[in-house]
């Protein structure tokens, strides 16, 4: 009788290929995580994963050709321009309020730029950096002005749509805790679906970031007909975000923004940045665009990254004019400091 | 289990044989596979704990169960137990359980019922009915769930808004705000009243095996029925009224944005129940439809020819004998319908996976989260499998 039959020969092979696949996932377990350096992930996959909307008029949203639109989509761009020197070496994955955070967690995107609020226990517990506000928001109501009301006090008993696992639903209930109101919750996960629910009727008022209440008006067919209530019920930093314990990505996520908003400062425009970077003689502007010093290299970038981000996509204020001017969005609270708005970035230096 | 009809041959001792230390003896073989396979199983999963709780901390993302004795400040719009936002996660998910366990059940009876009479009427001799039903499985089991769920939400919303909500009749309104339906004001009284239904009920019961243990001696049926009415309705109304008879109802109206008072079935909750019970029905009736079809046509003409009336034929010949064919696949039906209640988070239905979605998004935990979900689950379809089997057992048919 032979000793090996070719019953055992095949289980021994699959055996062979089970320890094949296994033993060196087992060697990956023992090194550090494999995002410690987002950076080099980066640049060795070629391209930039940014978490987006999946569709807020103004923030994050796909055009009639396909093409993404955005103020956190030009974010998205920015990075990639400083990274790679191209704005479209960026992939843009959509992602609902829900499964926004674990798409971070888990590495499905480096980055996140998709107007979630600033909070302690999402920077600490959830184990995420927010890099810096690039939006103040607040949270507000919008009612059909068929309905009459004039102010979110009036709004007891009322039905109000949601998005779940937001700050807005949290925030929604402690509003109505302590001011007394009642109210039946419809929670719906996906936006198109919630303001659906809103538009049909199913809820007397539609509850969100004031931005986002102003991008879904904007987006319905005749946006007369629905009335934002002057309640702004809460704080709203909106930040991007990155993964906790790589804090020299966190670092260029943080000074795209800080670029931007110096940009504006400084008139620094993308029609004009080549030119500035030639000839401009202000000494912090030689320095932010590369022609002086090495911040770009204490970053880990190329030197003139900053040219190559203004130039993709412009400075803060052509950010928001391009996109969030359309939609009915005032600079408000995100204009420049030296205007009165709280839009301020730590000096090129 | 269903012991009965396994050939008793196979229940026989194999001989035995001295076990040999050697690669030819196929128990030593069969004990090194198993080692081995159990061994390279047991390797994977202390890899991937180990893996998961490496990268947790590196990441630094909080771990554990801590976050269930949290206040969850999240809203729920329905409940079957007192429920507010200053209420822990544990009780936020315990709302959610009851309310996965309240669309499961009623479904659960709702589409055996439906599928049943969907079954037997598309054997109907009637050619209209016969093509109806048939129509009527080709169609709802060709579209995917989620689209039909989205269907009838959509429907439901197009509804009138509640000032100008449909009025059948008097305390009914159906708006996009849900079905309001007038309902009785619970009093001790009433508790007493069911009790004494539930005693008639098992008086009732008590009494038929009596009836029945008679018949097979004397081969006398019994009239069950008059006894069943006086326990069942008799007893009930006597003690309702000897407590005074009280009774008010509770009237919705319209107050201020919505209705006040009442019951509501919430769109939400109907959409979802609607959708998946139209679903199941269709392919329980296939089942049904099976099972009757698998009795031989020779068992109804002998029935009849001992002369049952066809009622007679279908629920003592034909119907013990299709159950058999039946019960197997309808456990996987029931666990289908269970497991797609989860479909709920697209039209906001907030049962447990909603409730453990926005928990777990609060908190951060993924994994404890997507840990509580998978366990509700697990628990939920084990007892529905347990149940069926135990139940097919019992109507297993007795070879011999």
């Amino acid at each position: 009788m032979q000793p090996f039959g070719p019953s055992f020969r095949r289980a021994l092979g699959m055996v062979v290929l089970g320890l094949a696949l296994t033993l060196p996932a087992m060697g990956q377990a023992q090194q550090a995580p494999a995002d410690a350096n987002t950076l080099e992930a980066v640049k060795s996959r070629g391209t930039l994963i940014c978490g987006v909307n999946t569709g807020l008029a103004g923030f994050g949203q796909p055009d009639s050709q396909g093409v993404w639109r955005g103020f956190d989509v030009d974010y998205c761009r920015a990075y990639a321009a400083a990274i790679f020197g191209d704005p479209n070496k960026v992939r843009f994955v959509p992602s609902t309020a829900q499964n926004r955070f674990t798409a971070l967690q888990s590495g499905e995107v480096d980055v996140m730029a998709r107007n979630t609020t600033w909070t302690l226990s999402r920077d600490t517990s959830l184990g995420f950096d927010f890099t810096g506000t690039n939006f103040y928001d607040g949270q507000g109501f919008m009612v059909k002005s068929s309905a009459g009301v004039q102010s979110a006090r009036e709004l007891d008993g009322a039905t109000i749509c949601v998005q779940p696992g937001t700050t807005t639903e949290q925030n929604l209930t402690d509003w109505a805790r302590a001011n007394n109101i009642r109210f039946t919750p419809v929670v719906i996960e996906r936006m198109e679906e919630v303001v659906g629910a809103f538009v049909s009727g199913r809820c007397d008022a539609y509850t969100t970031d004031a931005s986002g209440l102003a991008a879904t008006r904007a987006a319905q067919a005749r946006p007369d007909d629905f009335t934002i209530l002057p309640e702004v019920i809460s704080k709203e930093p909106l930040s991007p975000l990155v993964r906790q314990g790589d804090p020299r990505f966190a670092d260029i996520v943080r000074w795209v923004h800080f670029l931007l908003v110096n940009a504006e400062e400084f008139g620094i425009t993308q029609a004009n940045v080549q030119q500035a970077a030639q000839n401009d003689t202000r000494p912090d502007v030689q320095r932010m665009l590369g022609r002086n010093g090495e911040l770009g290299q204490m970053l880990g970038l190329e030197s003139n990254w900053a040219v190559n981000v203004i130039r993709a996509v412009g400075n803060y204020g052509e950010l928001f004019e391009r996109n969030l001017a359309p939609i009915g969005l005032q600079r408000g609270p995100n204009a420049l400091w030296t205007k009165g708005g709280l839009q301020y970035a730590p000096p090129f230096r | 289990m269903s012991d009965s009809t396994i050939d008793p041959r196979l229940l026989r001792a194999p001989p035995k044989r001295p076990l040999r230390l050697s690669w030819s003896d196929e128990r030593v073989r069969g004990i090194v596979w198993q080692v081995v396979v159990v061994g390279i199983v047991g390797a994977i999963v202390w890899w991937l704990w180990s893996n998961t709780v490496h990268n947790l901390e590196v990441r630094r993302i909080a771990t554990g169960f801590g976050f269930l004795d949290r206040e969850a400040g999240l809203p729920i719009a329905e409940s079957l137990i007192e429920y507010s936002p200053a209420d822990t996660y544990f009780r936020a998910l315990l709302v959610g359980l009851l309310n996965t366990l309240k669309v499961a059940v009623v479904g659960i009876l709702l589409a055996t019922i439906l599928g049943t009479l969907v079954g037997i009427a598309r054997l109907s001799r009637n050619w209209l009915l016969a093509k109806l039903a048939g129509i009527y499985v080709e169609v709802i089991r060709d579209l995917p769930l989620l689209l039909q769920l989205l269907f009838w939400y959509a429907i439901l919303q197009g509804l009138p808004g509640p000032r100008q909500a449909l009025n059948p009749a008097e305390g009914v309104f159906l708006s996009n705000r849900g079905l309001k339906l007038p309902i009785l004001e619970w009093q001790a009284a009433h508790s007493w009243t069911l009790l004494a239904f539930l005693a008639g009920a098992l008086g009732t019961w008590a009494f038929r095996r009596a009836a029945r243990a008679r018949q097979m001696q004397d081969g006398q049926p019994r009239r069950i029925w008059p006894v069943a009415l006086a326990l069942m309705l008799g007893l009930p109304v006597a003690v309702w009224a000897a407590l005074g008879a009280p009774w008010s109802i509770d009237w919705p109206a319209l107050r201020g944005f919505n209705f006040r008072g009442g019951m509501t079935i919430s769109p939400e909750y109907f959409a979802l129940l609607l959708g998946l019970v139209l679903y199941t029905a269709g392919f329980i009736a296939e089942i049904v439809r099976a099972g009757i079809l698998a009795v031989p046509h020779g068992q109804w003409e002998a029935a009849q020819a001992l002369g049952l009336r066809s009622g007679q034929v279908l629920s003592r010949i034909v119907l013990p004998q299709a159950l058999r064919v039946i019960v197997p696949p309808m456990t996987s039906q029931y666990l289908n319908l269970t497991k797609n209640s989860s479909l709920a988070v697209a039209i906001g239905y907030q049962d447990i996976v909603s409730i453990a979605n926005t928990t777990l998004n609060q908190t951060g935990q993924a994994i404890e989260g997507i840990a509580i979900i998978m366990l509700v689950y697990l628990t939920i379809s084990l007892s529905i499998s347990l149940f069926m089997n135990w139940y097919n057992a019992r109507i297993a048919l007795v070879e011999r």
